[in-house]
């Protein structure tokens, strides 16, 4: 396989989970704007998607119907989810070659559909809507290439680009909303603000999965090892990071050599299914998560060179 | 009762086209309905012409679905086109492509032997069948090329040969594409896009496939394979990249016959071999079948400017160590100027008399021709030798006095730069319009594969079809489209 065309899948996939988390945040943050006064929670919103820096730029004062706008449409914005899927489709459009008809086609129907819903401004009654049929357009290219695509190193890198995007995702709702899991917030004796972990329940779409793992008290603890350690939450950073190196594996013995990359992708899933939640806290939830970010980075670009993305 | 039928379908078929009776390839002179087309009038009669409309979008729908679009560029957000399609079938009768086949491949096998020998030895240019300054001073000459053996002996591995009709048997060649002729991908997908829609029509006529093409050109370009290569041979496509307007084509075929699709980034020279980054180092490739020009294959043989060839590429393969398919310098052989001269160029190489018909051309540097196209421009075409794209051109019929008089002086200072040609009257087939069926002036592009084991010729090919009524442009860039092109099996 051209390192064009491993580049090019990593990015459709990455740029394809960035649409569904993007709009993940979105709904989550319209939904909070409903139950709460004000535009605070836009600004963590915004920064949980990276996005906040860009906004201030070119958008200034923050308010709901710009902040969505934003993160929705604006194609200044590389990670807005039209952005991110035109990103995936152009990818997609660079390794036509390496792709099934059914995959490419769902993903240039996504592509156009977005761009049909997204051509105006959204109103906001119409959003929950317009986002529902966009994750639905993303899902049918999701399940197009589980169903259609050989296992092969072509779907690897597909995988890797997918939970590399993830987990970064992941890891940044934690490093945004750590303070809200903090023991001293526990401490006080109350169960956590509700808002704040819907907040992040529901950014990750895993309101249910919590209740169904965690029954229906909710505290940090849980919260927290939920997000991070739990193997059965397939957004939890062990989860991304274990497929991870179950994909770099897969490559490793595909091309029966072993790189860089492999090693740090082993490192970071032992770290993660030998800690303790109790550990991480004592360590400091944000330092942790500070570490884990600077991991997936690591591992990001160390695959990049392996496989010759670039050079 | 089918007769008074198709009558009403008649009346109004020709409104609009010009009083001189013009070929129809369904309706003939004589509005006498031809045999080709029997099964297809019985169809369109029994359907209801709102499913034929209603057809004609889902079309559209599945080319845009399936990313059969055109870049147009000068906009800011590169703007993707379809290229439109018309649901009325082409049909060619099996005898008259048999005829058209034989005429192809003659004039195939003469253009490749004309490359080997104006690269070699010359006969025809000592045999003063063609002047020496048609070749020395001519562009698209590549001197590089002077007593390279290209792999196989073959230098034009795809051909495209641009064909007009004007009547029943009257076919004549108005181009030659020796270079990277395109639009193969429409002739498939346009195949599929009808076996998807009306697959009733298909039980009814037995027509050709046209869908062995990508592995015809796998196979025939692997039996091209370089000296160097050992084992079997490794294809790639090289394209300009995914903003060139024809990327899709690009990218479909790569994807159709298993190759892998490159840029010119995507490959370096080592070992004297031209290899691809992968993702497991630089691997060999046998034979690169190019998507670009001449002028940026290699910027240190050629343009030291282009960002999309390979540098050093022409050094290894003058060393036998890949296949470039279509061989540098083919483009001489489709040169407009040495285009007048095919009919000497199939017989002096084939040894026979050429079975297809150029179009009659003035070469005005001629003066007794120049003298007839003075006289006569009001009715012919006046083309530069080296133009392209229809720029320079005066097309006598619908020029104004002025035009014609100012084109005149131009003739005059610099008479051999020019060709003339006569307006011909190009054949019509319908297409299906909101008022039913209208005739339309349509070409025909067949596509040839050349290898030492042979020449095969896909039956069809890309139709095109000029969509405004009474245009004789068929070019997509202004108002062109496409239809499926059927040879009927007797």
């Amino acid at each position: 396989m051209l390192g064009k065309t491993a580049n090019g899948l990593y990015w459709m996939f990455r740029s394809l989970e960035r649409a569904e988390n993007t709009s993940r945040l979105i709904e989550t943050g319209q939904r909070i704007g409903l139950t709460r006064s004000g535009n605070m929670e836009w600004g963590s919103v915004m920064q949980t998607a990276g996005v906040a820096e860009g906004y201030a730029a070119h958008r200034g004062e923050i308010a709901q119907d710009q902040a969505i706008d934003w993160m929705l449409r604006d194609t200044d914005n590389p990670s807005s989810v039209l952005s991110s899927i035109a990103s995936a489709r152009q990818n997609a459009r660079m390794v036509r070659t390496a792709l099934t008809t059914d995959v490419w086609e769902a993903t240039n129907a996504a592509y156009m559909r977005s761009k049909e819903l997204l051509a105006r401004k959204v109103p906001e009654r119409d959003l929950p809507n317009t986002l529902k049929l966009i994750r639905q357009r993303t899902a049918l290219v999701r399940g197009a290439t589980h169903g259609t695509m050989l296992r092969n190193d072509i779907y690897d890198f597909a995988r890797i680009g997918t939970f590399l995007e993830r987990a970064d995702n992941t890891a940044r709702i934690l490093d945004v909303k750590y303070y809200v899991l903090l023991p001293s917030v526990f401490a006080v004796g109350s169960t956590i603000d509700n808002v704040q972990w819907e907040t992040i329940l529901r950014s990750v779409s895993a309101s249910g999965g919590y209740r169904m793992a965690y029954g229906n008290q909710v505290n940090a603890r849980d919260i927290a090892k939920f997000l991070i350690l739990d193997k059965r939450m397939p957004r939890s950073l062990n989860f991304c990071v274990s497929k991870l190196r179950d994909n770099l594996g897969y490559l490793a013995s595909d091309y029966d050599t072993t790189l860089p990359s492999h090693e740090i992708a082993d490192k970071l899933a032992q770290r993660l299914s030998l800690h303790d939640i109790d550990e991480i806290f004592e360590y400091g939830l944000h330092e942790y998560i500070q570490t884990i970010l600077a991991s997936i980075g690591e591992l990001g670009a160390q695959i990049e060179q392996d496989y010759r993305f670039y050079v | 009762m089918r007769q008074t039928v198709c009558v009403s379908r008649l009346r109004g078929y020709n409104d609009g086209m010009s009083d001189e009776k013009i070929f129809d390839e369904m309706w003939g002179r004589d509005e006498q309905l031809r045999d080709p087309y029997a099964n297809f009038q019985s169809w369109f009669d029994g359907e209801d012409p709102a499913r034929l409309r209603a057809k004609q979008r889902e079309a559209d729908d599945l080319f845009r679905l399936t990313g059969i679009t055109f870049n147009v560029y000068g906009r800011q957000e590169a703007e993707e086109r379809l290229i439109p399609f018309d649901i009325v079938p082409r049909v060619i009768a099996q005898r008259e492509w048999q005829k058209l086949s034989r005429g192809i491949e003659q004039r195939v096998r003469a253009i490749n032997a004309f490359l080997n020998d104006i690269y070699g030895r010359q006969e025809i240019i000592k045999a003063g069948r063609l002047p020496q300054e048609m070749i020395a001073k001519n562009a698209a000459f590549l001197p590089q090329m002077i007593g390279v053996h290209p792999p196989g002996g073959v230098y034009t591995h795809i051909v495209g040969i641009d064909l007009v009709r004007t009547d029943d048997n009257e076919f004549y060649v108005l181009e030659d594409n020796a270079r990277t002729p395109s639009g193969v991908s429409y002739m498939l997908e346009n195949r599929e896009t009808m076996l998807h829609m009306f697959p009733e029509l298909f039980a009814k006529n037995n027509v050709l496939p046209v869908s062995t093409y990508p592995a015809d050109l796998r196979r025939s370009l692997a039996a091209c394979a370089p000296p160097a290569c050992d084992g079997p041979p490794t294809v790639a496509v090289l394209t300009p990249g995914i903003y060139n307007s024809a990327y899709f084509e690009h990218s479909f075929l790569a994807d159709q016959m298993g190759a892998e699709l490159v840029e010119g980034h995507d490959l370096r020279v080592v070992d004297g071999r031209v290899a691809m980054r992968t993702t497991r180092g630089y691997q060999p490739i046998d034979v690169l079948y190019r998507r670009v020009d001449d002028d940026f294959l290699d910027p240190l043989n050629f343009n030291p400017d282009s960002q999309l060839g390979v540098p050093g590429i022409m050094d290894v393969y003058r060393a036998g160590g890949i296949t470039i398919a279509n061989a540098p310098g083919s483009g001489i052989a489709d040169d407009k100027a040495i285009y007048s001269y095919m009919p000497e160029i199939v017989e002096f190489y084939t040894g026979e008399r050429p079975l297809l018909q150029n179009v009659p051309t003035w070469r005005c540097s001629d003066k007794e021709s120049l003298q007839y196209v003075l006289d006569n421009l009001a009715d012919l075409v006046v083309k530069e030798v080296h133009g392209s794209g229809g720029y320079g051109m005066l097309i006598g019929p619908t020029a104004s006095k002025k035009e014609i008089a100012e084109f005149r002086k131009k003739l005059e200072a610099r008479p051999g730069n020019y060709i003339a040609q006569p307006t011909l009257s190009l054949s019509t087939v319908p297409i299906f319009t909101n008022k039913g069926l209208s005739p339309r002036h349509v070409d025909l592009r067949p596509f040839v594969l050349v290898s030492p084991e042979g020449i095969n010729i896909t039956p069809g090919g890309l139709t095109r079809v000029a969509l405004k009524k009474g245009s004789l442009v068929v070019n997509s860039s202004q108002g062109g489209g496409t239809k499926d092109t059927w040879v009927l099996e007797d």
